[in-house]
């Protein structure tokens, strides 16, 4: 039957247009429920964090990365392994801070994007913020505090997407006071 | 491509964000059903979306009930992994797709404890099967039910013009 044809290779982007379909589904929703596009960066970005920090533990479970010895090494796994596993991308990490501790993930194909045009009166809107959120949601589970913003976004009129991640400290493992 | 784990994610947190919204505005009855009504409103969009870009080199559909087995082999395998383990219809427009392990209950615990917040999470499903059809040039009314997590079941009611 004609239609049995590619079934494989179809069914894996269709997940991928299932997840950027309901994404764009859910900004829309957002961008109804609030008036301004910096409320709606929040709610993206808070939506995020509650995914990374569940995302965190699958990584973990299924990625057989052990602990990360410095920000460098964080950086590698963030653009190989884990955006390979969850979005088919890879990131190049470039324009490291002398430092050491903020760094650049330029993408070329954000999936989150493919069918989205920005209309003119959401030029405020970061589209991709949920992304922020999951990244800082998941690096703090692993007791990384960072901050990440957009650098660069290509439904802004950029020619790549570029993620800035700077690392603020590390998170002491609280242990509960009866325990020492 | 986006893994399948990453939409199980964002559909929960969607489902929760919604909730939460309701909650900080008034009047409790009206609450459950603006929440639900929104997830299936979003659930259409994308079952839409996804429909097209799924037939489009496929050939036409011989009658509904060719439809309504391609979303329930073709179209479920695609977005949850499977295919729906029974379809049942009284061949005058009411359909009902049963899946015994539905992909996006099965997190939950088998039990009466969460019987009642199961809706929640089956609301964009519906609209997704709705907005599917829609686009098959199927016009329909879809529920689901939970009897025994997490097995559920879709109903299906072609309006016919």
């Amino acid at each position: 039957m004609s239609r049995q044809s590619n079934r494989t290779t179809d069914s894996k982007k269709m997940n991928s247009e299932l997840f950027t379909l309901t994404y764009g589904a859910l900004v829309t929703q957002l961008c109804k429920d609030y008036e301004n596009d910096e409320e709606v960066n929040k709610q993206l970005d808070k939506m995020g964090y509650n995914i990374g920090v569940r995302l965190i533990e699958d990584f973990l479970a299924r990625s057989s990365v052990g602990r990360c010895q410095d920000f460098r090494e964080t950086a590698d796994v963030i653009a190989k392994v884990a955006f390979k596993m969850y979005l088919g991308v890879t990131p190049s990490v470039t324009n490291w801070s002398p430092a050491g501790d903020e760094f650049s993930l330029i993408l070329e194909s954000n999936p989150l994007v493919d069918f989205v045009e920005l209309p003119d009166n959401h030029s405020n809107l970061v589209y991709s913020s949920l992304l922020c959120g999951v990244l800082k949601g998941a690096l703090e589970m692993v007791q990384m505090a960072v901050d990440v913003r957009f650098a660069q976004d290509t439904l802004r009129g950029d020619s790549v997407t570029e993620i800035r991640m700077k690392f603020i400290k590390r998170i002491e493992e609280n242990v509960p006071a009866g325990d020492e | 491509m986006a893994d399948d784990v990453l939409f199980e994610f964002l559909h929960m947190e969607i489902v929760a964000h919604v909730y939460k919204e309701q909650a900080t505005r008034d009047d409790i009855d009206k609450e459950r059903v603006t929440c639900v009504s929104t997830l299936e409103g979003m659930g259409f969009r994308v079952g839409q979306g996804l429909i097209e870009r799924f037939t489009k080199d496929c050939p036409s559909f011989k009658d509904d009930l060719d439809i309504m087995k391609f979303v329930c082999k073709d179209f479920w395998s695609t977005i949850f992994k499977k295919q729906i383990d029974n379809l049942r219809t009284n061949h005058q427009g009411t359909f009902v797709l049963q899946d015994n392990t539905f992909t996006l209950l099965t997190q939950f615990s088998i039990g009466k404890q969460y019987l009642e917040d199961a809706p929640k999470y089956l609301a964009f499903s519906c609209g997704m099967i709705r907005g599917a059809l829609s686009n098959l040039g199927l016009e329909g009314v879809v529920t689901a039910e939970v009897s025994v997590m997490p097995s559920c079941k879709f109903q299906v009611v072609i309006q016919k013009t």
